[in-house]
């Protein structure tokens, strides 16, 4: 079946079949970001932003993205640097596997919650696996970046 | 794997209430819980197009479309004052957000899983479900219905003058729930609901009267009236073993979980419930 | 030192931040075939009869193969030094299926739907025998594992498949009997571990090709590329130099990939159709067929004087390799060995072990690799000994844990003395960050909650003595830029960045001027591989070296060009100067590509004689509603002597990783069997590894010893830092509620029942 939709901004057209998932036309479709952990909804390492939402990409048929915005880690590579700047900052980017499902739902996070405390910040990215770093360092990483965005807008306001 | 023959975005309820009459066709919810089966799906029918993700509130009831994600409804301002953030509680634990945008109210309903968190909430408010042929019925009929080939439309959750509690017992934050309680009271109406025994959530109420009053007894009388209650409970659900609990371990939580419930509606005792 | 001990990024972390295609099913030809494996149902049985015709039919299909197309040679994928001391057990397809999972068939097609329709069309006809699932009466059970006669156990480690044993030991040293004679306080406890996963969140995955020179590539998420070729080589009856490994990114091993676990099926499929192939496991696949931690039951008997000397140790392992032995004999040493060195008074020990094959999934390497089982029932064994006599535990260790020169008994690591250690420092620092006299045994909380502490010491090793190698190229460029390539494998944790950061140090040049890649075993240099806590001691010392001998070459070289006596000169770094006349490194790299006859190129080996260990301190508080039995850690402090941290950061989140590893193996992760011996805990669903919401506060301090033989100083940490969350948190519960719970993981079921039934031991 022919469908379309907005990847990463760019307006595509693809071919897929009924139970397409749209993790794996995604990769099709060169984003590599998007990782597959588990077959159970999980990991979050396919966390994806629909339309601004985040959701699981393998849990998602691609034809139900139809006329849809999609965005990948692809799509954020200038924010990606940024806030991963921080995360490698603490070492604890590790594997790097899990990283653009964990950075994508902090992305989501940050849009969705107003200055997030270290409690809500767990909650939030509770659905995103970590087996390499024991999750505090990724937390670290993301209470300094928030500090560091608090600046920033305080010297935009200077 | 699940494999699926062919997609269909339904233009109409008729459209899909039709395409839906096949044994082998689904109707499709957020699709987390299907997709993890081996089904042969001949049709998906998707109903994304037929206006029905949101809550609407007005003074009399709730009305939730079956496509809204759980964790619309986790963040909606009404349902969190309604239910005194019980919604919230219920929802939490489920996964991860990514997980509560795709997974509907309707899928979650619809199924009438043992170890649904939604719906043992939902059980303990009047809460009604809209069928496509089936009209309008309550959702405590609903869940022992068998499963037909009829749509499920809508939640309506009639507003109460209500005190609700819901408590979870898990073995990981995350994990399947190994016992849910909630309990509610609307007047002298009191519910608990017992989820996750495993097997589905049922509803008690109380025959015996014992919690008649609860809100004027004194403390201590409080206190012993909400331990028989609880003990009644334990004594009054079945439960079961799996993997993640024994019957011994789940009528113990029966009892605590019931007796902490009660103790937050009756509002006294101390803080956490714990019995001296 | 400009970059050893200082916290820089990882070389590789833009890439992996920014979501880059670096990873093997990223780079995996886009033409490959798709392999997938038909399982056995039966934890025992025998194919009579495999018809494969129709599935060979699906459009798309282009190989399907069966145990008659398989050489007839036997094998380990265990991925360990030749020859390896895991039994040849093993075939690519085998007639008879050894447990739940095992492969009865290989499908190789063009996309993933044709193999799956052709996999439900291959017909089997299994004559199903009785299976061994309990490793309590699998040893001299009529029922063999392994019957086949030519089962090979190449080393002699007390293995005789006629029994189902892979491996059984008894090691005494003085007069056992004697020494608890002498013992106030003895204690005598069973303890029992699971078979925990690794869950590295990357699955088992492996994509093969043949080049021009009819070699077959294996681009391969491996720990062990050098391993990987000679299994690889062996199990398709070719000879290795036929085999290139090439190791990528690698999304997470923990010891699951050092084992040839899924490389030798498509490598089969490309070697005979010589197409592409690809095989990626599923989440499902990794939790069924793989390699976890052997489950093991641990009977230890402590004993100590009046005065609370540990003056004797008896250790009793039974541990379960499963259908096949991959790392089963030398998993149980490190449950004796590791354990038994943390008492550095005791008099005499005595330390046996069975490890028995049963029909369930074949076990492998797990951090901490058999050492974690053995310090959680000995760790766990000395608390309650402290219990039993009214002293605090962390009193107890502080008379009886192992200092600097002093001995380290039954250490297997060919070190009979601490060459540096500061645990004791460790002890102190720790007691001290968590206000342990404060917070042990117990406090109530306003909330009714009860909190408990808990404590545990560990070590581990640095490196396999006398076996394993290190291997390190340092190259000079025509640019003055050095290349440095590795045989060991980065898999997530950061040493391809450390090694660079010695390699800056050691040539005196920046980070940004070291270029480091990819292992291949074509270019790299032999390295045994990233296991048994090697990398950054062994390849560390390689690294070195090499570097030394390249100094030197370069100094000489640029003696040359200045005319003068190399004795005559020095090299800063930067330039090679004398009699006050200096040619700059960049002349010296431009110069040796022209004319010259004198590579500026080093290749080193290390291997080294002990294999010292590093320390951990652990300390745990949990918090415990008394009537769910929900229990949650709520601060755990490690302060860890790995010698000298090349990067702290990432010796940190090494440590932080560790501990909820650990945590998850003590309190959520649990293996169950159905009664036909088929796993239950088959995805995340049901295999709950913690997530960040399980996981309270973690706090880690360095007190660093220097370790004359490490490079640097160093020491090791991968592994060490899961050894003590198990035993820490098992007293932790206790001293909070009273109830002693043995055999992991400790649930809340197990805690409220515990206390509901009054205080019993569970």
């Amino acid at each position: 079946m022919k469908m379309d939709f907005w990847l990463n901004n760019v307006h595509r057209e693809a071919e897929v079949q009924p139970d397409t998932l749209l993790l794996d036309l995604l990769r099709q479709m060169g984003c590599f970001s998007v990782k597959r952990g588990c077959e159970t909804a999980n990991c979050g390492l396919c966390t994806v932003l629909l339309d601004g939402r985040p959701v699981l990409s393998c849990s998602m048929l691609a034809l139900r993205v139809q006329g849809k915005k999609v965005v990948t880690l692809e799509g954020m590579e200038k924010e990606a640097q940024e806030f991963g700047a921080f995360l490698a900052g603490e070492g604890a980017e590790q594997c790097g596997f899990c990283n653009p499902g964990f950075i994508m739902n902090v992305f989501a996070m940050l849009k969705e919650l107003q200055d997030p405390d270290e409690e809500q910040i767990r909650e939030y990215l509770a659905g995103n696996l970590c087996r390499c770093s024991g999750f505090v360092g990724q937390t670290r990483s993301i209470l300094k970046y928030l500090r560091y965005k608090q600046d920033r807008k305080g010297e935009y306001r200077e | 794997m699940l494999k699926i023959k062919s997609y269909v975005k339904a233009e109409s309820l008729q459209q899909a209430y039709e395409l839906n009459q096949k044994k082998t066709a689904v109707i499709l919810g957020g699709m987390v819980w299907l997709k993890m089966g081996n089904r042969r799906v001949s049709t998906a029918i998707d109903l994304s197009g037929l206006d029905l993700c949101g809550i609407q509130e007005d003074p009399e009831e709730f009305v939730i479309g079956c496509m809204t994600p759980l964790h619309d409804l986790e963040v909606h301002p009404g349902l969190l004052h309604y239910t005194g953030g019980a919604i919230k509680e219920c929802l939490r634990h489920i996964v991860g957000v990514q997980f509560r945008n795709c997974a509907t109210v309707g899928g979650s309903i619809w199924g009438r899983y043992g170890f649904s968190d939604v719906l043992t909430l939902f059980l303990a408010m009047d809460t009604w479900v809209e069928l496509y042929k089936g009209g309008r019925i309550p959702l405590s009929e609903f869940v022992s219905m068998e499963k037909d080939r009829d749509i499920l439309l809508r939640l309506i959750i009639r507003k109460k003058k209500t005190k609700i509690c819901y408590l979870s017992q898990r073995n990981t934050k995350t994990d399947f729930p190994v016992l849910t309680c909630c309990a509610s009271k609307a007047g002298e109406n009191v519910r608990t609901v017992i989820g996750a025994r495993p097997g589905k959530a049922m509803v008690l109420q109380d025959p015996e009267g014992i919690l008649k009053g609860l809100c004027a007894m004194d403390p201590e009388k409080k206190k012993d009236a909400i331990h028989r209650y609880s003990v009644w409970t334990a004594q009054n659900v079945p439960v079961g073993s799996n993997m993640r609990g024994s019957e011994e371990y789940r009528t113990h939580l029966v009892q605590v979980l019931t007796r902490r419930a009660w103790t937050d509606i009756g509002g006294t005792v101390n803080e956490n419930g714990f019995l001296a | 030192m400009k970059y050893v001990n200082h916290p820089v990024p990882k070389k590789d972390a833009m890439a992996l931040v920014t979501g880059k295609p670096v990873y093997t099913d990223d780079l995996a030809p886009k033409d490959c075939l798709v392999v997938k494996l038909l399982r056995s149902p039966h934890p025992n049985a025998w194919v009579r009869e495999i018809r494969t015709e129709a599935a060979k039919k699906v459009e798309g299909i282009v190989c399907v193969l069966t145990y008659q197309d398989v050489p007839d040679q036997r094998f380990t994928i265990a991925g360990q030094t030749y020859p390896e001391l895991s039994p040849y057990d093993r075939k690519i397809l085998d007639v008879h299926l050894r447990f739940a999972g095992d492969p009865v068939a290989i499908v190789a097609g063009e996309t993933e739907a044709a193999v799956d329709q052709a996999l439900a069309k291959i017909k089997v006809s299994y004559q199903v025998e009785k299976a061994v699932l309990d490793m309590h009466q699998a040893k001299d059970n009529p029922v063999l594992v392994h019957p086949e006669e030519d089962w090979e156990a190449k080393v002699p480690v007390g293995a005789d498949n006629k029994r189902n044993l892979a491996a059984s030991g008894d090691e005494i040293s003085g007069d056992v009997d004697a020494a608890f004679a002498d013992c106030a306080y003895v204690v005598d406890e069973t303890y029992h571990t699971k078979a925990n996963q690794q869950c590295m969140m990357e699955t088992f995955r492996t994509c093969c090709y043949m080049d021009c020179y009819g070699r077959l590539n294996v681009l391969t998420s491996t720990q062990i590329p050098f391993h990987v070729r000679r299994i690889v080589g062996r199990a398709l009856g070719i000879p290795s130099s036929k085999v290139r490994v090439i190791k990528p990114r690698i999304g997470g091993g923990f010891g699951a990939k050092q084992t040839a676990v899924c490389e030798v099926y498509p490598a089969l499929v490309t070697w005979i159709t010589g197409r592409p192939s690809k095989i990626v496991y599923s989440r499902y696949e990794s939790l069924i067929c793989a390699s976890p931690r052997h489950e093991m039951e641990v009977r230890v008997k402590a004993g100590a004087d009046q005065e609370g000397i540990v003056k004797a140790l008896d250790i009793k392992v039974l541990s379960n390799t499963g259908a096949y032995g991959d790392h089963g004999p030398t998993t149980v040493g490190l449950t004796g060995h590791k354990a038994l060195a943390l008492y550095r008074h005791l008099q005499a020990y005595h330390f046996s072990y069975d490890v028995v094959y049963t029909n369930v999934q074949a076990s492998g390497a797990y951090r901490g690799y058999g050492a974690t089982q053995g310090i959680f029932a000995v760790e766990s064994a000395i608390n309650e000994l402290a219990h039993q006599m009214g002293m605090d535990p962390v009193v107890l260790r502080e008379k009886n844990m192992p200092v600097e020169g002093g001995p380290l008994h039954g250490y297997d690591g060919n070190s009979p003395t601490a060459t540096s250690c500061s645990l004791d420092r460790c002890l102190k620092r720790a007691k001290e960050m968590f206000h342990w006299d404060e917070r042990y045994p117990s406090r109530v909380m306003p909330n009714g909650k009860i909190r408990g502490a808990g404590m545990a010491l560990a070590l581990q090793g640095s490196s396999i003595a006398c076996v394993d190698v290190g291997g390190a190229t340092v190259k000079l460029n025509e640019d003055g830029s050095y290349t440095l390539s590795l045989g060991c494998a980065d898999m997530g944790t950061g040493c391809d960045t450390i090694l660079s950061q010695m390699t800056a140090d050691c040539m005196d040049t920046e980070l940004d001027n070291v270029v480091v890649g990819a292992v291949d075993t074509d270019i790299s240099p032999y390295d045994s591989g990233s296991y048994a806590s090697a990398t950054t001691y062994a390849t560390g010392n390689a690294v070195l070296k090499a570097c030394s001998m390249l100094r030197e070459k370069i100094q000489a070289f640029g003696a040359g060009m200045l005319g003068l006596p190399v004795e005559d000169t020095m090299f800063d770094g930067v330039c090679v100067t004398g009699q006050g006349r200096q040619v700059s490194l960049a002349e010296i790299a431009v110069q040796a590509t022209c004319g010259n006859v004198q590579e500026l190129q080093a290749t080193a080996s290390f291997s080294s004689m002990i294999s010292p260990p590093p320390y951990m301190a652990g300390l745990a508080e949990v918090e415990i509603d008394p009537e769910t039995g929900s229990v949650e850690v709520t601060d755990y402090v490690a302060v860890v002597d790995c010698g000298t941290p090349v990067n702290p950061n990432l010796a940190r989140v090494q440590t932080e990783g560790g501990i909820v590893q650990g945590i998850g193996m003590a309190l959520t992760e649990e293996v169950q069997y159905t009664d036909t011996g088929r796993i239950r805990n088959n995805s995340f669903m049901q295999y709950k590894i913690p997530s960040r919401m399980d996981v309270g506060q973690i706090r880690v301090e360095f007190e660093s010893s220097y370790e004359q033989s490490g490079p640097f100083g160093a020491k090791s940490i991968g592994e060490l830092v899961i050894d003590t969350p198990c035993p820490a948190i098992a007293d932790a519960v206790y001293n909070a509620v009273g109830v002693r719970i043995r055999e992991l993981p400790i649930t809340p079921e197990k805690i409220a029942m515990g206390i509901a039934k009054g205080r019993q031991e569970v």
